[in-house]
């Protein structure tokens, strides 16, 4: 004890201790949120439903119509899932719509127009898509560019040679069912009940579940959260934060591919033009979904939910009757609340 | 105080834990060490003052593998090492709370324990899938929270970002306790702390050297360091001016002879 010390009230010294405290019930819903970032999406994908069911009616909640939406969503939902292990580093890909593209257009050059078998041409693509988010790990590690930078110019990049390998030419569903059908096996969908379910829908949802059982469950997992909650401690804590993100950036590209293979079941044909929208729509599924864009903090399945709410909205306000200037409205206010509402999430409570 | 090896006859000289001799670290023109020595001897708490520019900071990141010296050798347990990176030095049995803790707020207090050394399970998942044994490690945080008293209500999985500054460096050093086999270097543990926390962080650093861990402190604060060290190191100009202890002078003494107002007195025996 130092004589300065002497006036502490006795008993007091636990102040370093860990323990519980009560609190106000602000500050519980605080923690609770906190703590289970995927409760807000969850629940505003819950009350969407409910409100479009009444406004719309029963056009709206029809197993077709909710099916369909989550058809719609499969795209955004996959890429999403890469979108987000990356934001969970703290970083960003702006590319991951490309490199979906990319990997949908080898796998189509490589079986249709160049006729190999489809066992070498889906392989082919999937490895592209693990080379180009490797590339761009490997100029946001080893050339330490900012990854918005690095993924802006790797998008013109892939895009270009999407373009380029594709010949500007769309391929045919028709040829595709032709000589290599298992590329749209995505696209085929099994009835419940009435709603059309693709194995698309499947593969995104067990992707998902694979991505939140390597992110909780895993040392990978921990030292992705670890490297995008604060890189230098993480390094300093023993974890190899260039191998991590390396890591992140591949398995995302690969993720990309996979959804290309889901984008040419979606869609039927393989077009260098589709999915262009789904670099930035995959960081609004992220968004929504409660993700923090300073890496660290978020969830999976909010992704996931992120980008049902936003097909929910869409195809909720298309039945309505609403113009579609006011769905970009909507989905707009949607991103910029889920952003007020992580702000005030991460002001850590004492 | 409690007696230490330190305390021990000169005439049996006892291998220290980590010696370093001649230690040069140049920066350009600037000689951050100039031929240092160190040396830390079994179950004590070595502190390690200076002033700003003297080299402790220099001196501290070559002992853990931060920084690899231009010149001079270090030796452990009598044997050579070389540490290339804060890893190898890691697994050498050194463990250091740095000064800004190396704990990622997001994470809980049990997954911070075991950042970077996760405990996967035995059974296929682990084998197979890296699947993590989170039950062991926090029944592993919980007993580690415990033994140093930090732990009155076990709530392992609350994200550190919910602790107060005390609280983290407790997990810091619980961390660096849980995994040191050979010795804890901390950095300014209690810079950023307030009064009650700082006590706090000197029992816990008490508790740590009761388990037998030898520590070095780095630390501006004298009333903390004449407080808790069983011998002084001083730094002046680059090199190890002496080590004296605490019981043989004032604080004002240590720090003139920190900065060069007094005469080193001869070194103790080791």
């Amino acid at each position: 004890m130092q004589e300065f010390e002497a006036a502490l009230p006795a008993g007091e010294a636990s102040h370093a201790s860990i323990e519980d405290s009560r609190d106000s019930p602000m500050k519980r819903l605080h923690h609770l949120l906190h703590g289970s970032p995927t409760i807000i999406p969850a629940f505003i994908l819950l009350l969407s439903i409910v409100l479009f069911s009444f406004v719309v009616g029963r056009r709206f909640f029809a197993p077709f119509n909710l099916s369909l939406i989550l058809q719609q969503v499969t795209i955004i939902g996959t890429v999403g899932i890469a979108q987000t292990l990356i934001v969970f580093t703290a970083g960003i890909d702006l590319s991951v719509g490309a490199i979906m593209v990319l990997a949908s257009v080898v796998m189509g050059r490589l079986a249709v127009t160049h006729g190999l078998p489809v066992i070498v041409a889906f392989p082919a693509g999937l490895l592209i898509g693990l080379l180009a988010g490797g590339i761009n790990g490997a100029l946001i590690t080893l050339f330490r560019m900012p990854p918005f930078i690095a993924t802006l110019g790797t998008w013109s990049v892939y895009f270009a040679l999407v373009l380029w390998y594709s010949d500007s030419e769309t391929i045919r569903s028709t040829d595709i069912d032709q000589t290599a059908p298992f590329l749209q096996w995505t696209g085929h969908a099994v009835d419940i009940a009435g709603a059309q379910i693709t194995y698309g829908s499947i593969l995104m949802i067990l992707l998902t579940l694979v991505a939140w059982y390597l992110l909780n469950w895993t040392a990978f997992g921990t030292h992705i959260k670890a490297t995008g909650d604060d890189p230098s401690s993480a390094r300093l804590a023993g974890i190899r934060t260039t191998r991590t993100l390396l890591g992140v950036y591949a398995l995302s590209g690969l993720i990309c591919s996979i959804a290309g293979w889901v984008l040419i079941g979606r869609t039927g044909a393989i077009s260098p033009q589709s999915g262009y929208t789904s670099n930035l729509d995959s960081i609004t599924a992220v968004v929504i979904g409660g993700t923090s864009l300073f890496g660290g903090r978020g969830s999976i399945w909010g992704t996931l939910l992120g980008a049902l709410i936003v097909g929910v909205f869409r195809n909720g306000l298309a039945l309505a009757g609403v113009d579609v200037l006011w769905q970009e409205f909507t989905v707009g206010l949607l991103i910029i609340t889920a952003v007020a509402i992580d702000q005030w999430i991460r002001q850590a409570s004492a | 105080m409690s007696p230490t090896l330190a305390d021990t006859a000169p005439t049996t000289r006892i291998v220290p834990v980590m010696e370093a001799r001649g230690v040069v670290k140049r920066f350009g023109r600037v000689t951050a060490l100039d031929h240092a020595d160190f040396e830390l001897l079994p179950g004590e708490i070595l502190a390690v003052i200076g002033d700003n520019g003297a080299g402790k900071s220099s001196l501290i990141k070559v002992l853990a593998g931060a920084m690899l010296p231009d010149e001079g050798e270090i030796r452990m347990g009598g044997e050579r090492v070389v540490f290339r990176s804060p890893l190898e030095a890691r697994d050498a049995g050194i463990e250091t709370v740095f000064q800004n803790l190396a704990v990622s707020p997001a994470l809980s207090i049990a997954d911070n324990l075991f950042l970077g050394r996760e405990i996967r399970r035995k059974d296929v998942f682990g084998r197979v899938f890296g699947c993590l044994d989170r039950a062991e490690m926090q029944r592993q945080a919980r007993r580690q929270l415990s033994s140093l008293g930090l732990l009155t209500i076990q709530n392992i999985n609350q994200a550190v970002e919910t602790l107060s500054g005390g609280q983290r460096q407790g997990v810091a050093v619980a961390r660096a306790a849980a995994f040191a086999s050979r010795m804890i270097i901390m950095d300014e543990p209690t810079a950023a702390l307030g009064v009650k926390e700082s006590r706090r962080v000197l029992e816990l650093i008490a508790e740590v050297k009761r388990k037998g861990i030898p520590i070095v402190l780095i630390s501006h604060n004298m009333p903390h360091v004449f407080e808790v060290a069983d011998r002084i190191h001083i730094m002046r100009l680059g090199r190890r001016a002496t080590v004296i202890r605490p019981a043989d002078y004032s604080m004002s003494d240590a720090v003139a002879i920190m900065t060069g107002a007094m005469a080193p007195p001869a070194m103790l025996a080791a």
